[in-house]
């Protein structure tokens, strides 16, 4: 009697089976994840001390600290992510199963952005108990502002994640790769927190968010198309 | 087209509302930049493959770079001549006017190098080789020297016009990140031993730190800037044209120069870095003989 043959499994099932590997492994070594929340309130804090806790200053910077904050956790989350799967070759195993790049891509991608946009979530209390900012348009456009910015980060992230996770020192690596590239769209992202902050008399939130979605589309896109070029052998 | 007209909206114009300088994208604009793409990959592809050709069929590789490089010179001379002395100085600033005639051009040469390098790291994707490989390494490192000397001279120019040396304006932001993400990319380039892998990965992040070129040359019409539009020859007096369309030409011509010698020394290195080990030296071999 021969094995039952093994049918490889569509795109989207690939997808969701890798997502909820890639986070039931954050939540069954949940230190991780903790580091990370630390390491960002760190950061807020140390932010503080840097603006002599001037509350005016703070207040107007928020939106700037905000995405510092978010941006710097993110290098962190995102070298882990490609690390671990270092351990035991796992990467090519995935690969051999075999599951296609563009589905490790989405998955890790999306992985990545849950756990940024759950760690903005979280730093929202904390930066109005530390800055003193008030959510004037709401948690709807903090929400939909956060994601986009959030989104923005991941693609390219995972993808140079991938290459640094191979090259000599790879810690210098992905922030010096990243950040350069990202500063457009992290601009946009700082500019519409900082008018969900601070209010939005002259309606511009809209165009800033229309421009985060723009590089978010040329990003994905991009990532989505090259990522599986990036870990082939 | 309004399906068309929203994804332009977003991928290109989606500026904040600025009405006034926003640039209106139309179908014909996208088509026009798409037609553009292909055609500069297809013209980079054609001189890679000339470049090729004159070095293994020809002698005259070394004749044409000189040839590049005097002409380049000698336009620089002549630039250098019209724009300090010929030129009458601007009317509202003077005599510091004349750095346009170095600024502009290095910075819209800069531009064609880093387009280069795009053009090659998509070409590298779909068919490895390389030549192709060398001139990206080579279109890099000339981009980002004639970038930092254009920045440099406009940080030059702003201190006796603006008032400051740098402002933080979109145009100035956008020309900083692209010469860190090119630096970034030589980096990346040093960092990794092996060449295929080299090749390969910087071809991916050769393509990604491209988005930042488009964003480096509409800055200035998408969002309220400080720095001026693109001036067309329709607004330029002709005094003042002459000058920059000579220096442009010079710099062009340098930089073909400059291009095609760094593309021989990457060449040079990837071919040592690909040929197979020596053979054991013969001494060796008689200690393992008997």
């Amino acid at each position: 009697m021969s094995p039952p043959v093994r049918q490889p499994v569509g795109f989207f099932r690939a997808t969701a089976i890798l997502l909820r590997k890639d986070l039931l492994l954050e939540w069954r070594t949940r230190a991780r994840v903790n580091a990370l929340v630390f390491f960002a309130l760190a950061t807020l804090l140390l932010f503080a001390f840097a603006l002599d806790a001037n509350r005016n200053i703070m207040q107007a910077a928020a939106g700037g600290l905000l995405w510092l904050g978010l941006l710097f956790s993110s290098v962190l989350a995102l070298g882990e992510s490609f690390r671990v799967e270092n351990e035991n070759a796992a990467l090519d195993g995935i690969r051999l199963v075999p599951a296609s790049g563009r589905a490790i891509f989405i998955a890790k991608a999306l992985g990545n952005t849950l756990l940024i946009y759950a760690l903005g979530w979280l730093l929202l209390p904390v930066m109005v108990a530390l800055y003193d900012i008030h959510l004037t348009l709401g948690p709807g456009p903090y929400a939909i502002a956060l994601l986009l910015g959030c989104l923005s980060i991941t693609a390219p992230g995972v993808v140079f994640s991938a290459i640094a996770n191979n090259a000599r020192a790879r810690d210098v690596l992905l922030p010096l790769l990243l950040f350069p590239l990202l500063v457009p769209a992290l601009l946009a992202s700082v500019k519409a927190t900082t008018l969900v902050f601070g209010g939005d008399p002259m309606d511009q939130l809209r165009s800033w968010l229309w421009l985060v979605a723009g590089f978010d589309v040329i990003y994905w896109a991009l990532g989505f198309l090259l990522f599986p070029r990036v870990i082939e052998d | 087209m309004p399906g068309m007209q929203t994804l332009a909206r977003v991928l290109l114009a989606a500026g904040p509302a600025d009405a006034e300088h926003i640039q209106p994208v139309t179908t014909g604009m996208i088509v026009k930049y798409a037609v553009t793409t292909v055609v500069g990959i297809a013209l980079v592809w054609g001189v890679i493959r000339l470049f090729g050709w004159i070095e293994e069929k020809t002698r005259a590789s070394f004749g044409v770079r000189a040839g590049l490089i005097g002409i380049g010179v000698i336009l620089t001379a002549v630039g250098a001549y019209l724009g300090l002395f010929w030129a009458p100085p601007d009317r509202m600033m003077g005599d510091v006017q004349r750095i346009m005639y170095c600024h502009v051009p290095l910075l819209w040469n800069a531009l064609i190098a880093l387009c280069i390098n795009f053009a090659c790291s998509v070409l590298y994707l779909i068919k490895p080789s390389w030549k192709t490989d060398s001139l990206a390494e080579a279109a890099a490192e000339t981009g980002v020297v004639m970038g930092a000397n254009g920045v440099l001279l406009g940080a030059i120019w702003a201190k006796p016009t603006w008032g400051v040396w740098w402002t933080w304006d979109p145009r100035l932001i956008a020309a900083a990140i692209m010469l860190i993400a090119y630096a970034g990319y030589l980096a990346l380039r040093r960092f990794i031993e092996d060449p295929d892998r080299r090749a390969l990965w910087s071809s991916v992040v050769g393509i990604l730190v491209a988005v930042d070129l488009p964003v480096v040359w509409f800055a200035v019409r998408w969002f309220r800037s400080i720095h001026q539009f693109q001036s067309s020859p329709s607004t330029v007096d002709p005094a003042l044209r002459v000058p920059l369309r000579v220096m442009a030409f010079a710099f062009l011509f340098l930089l073909m120069g400059f291009l095609w010698q760094r593309y021989r020394i990457a060449l040079a290195h990837r071919k040592d870095e690909v040929a197979l080990p020596d053979a054991l030296p013969t001494t060796a071999r008689r200690e393992v003989t008997p």
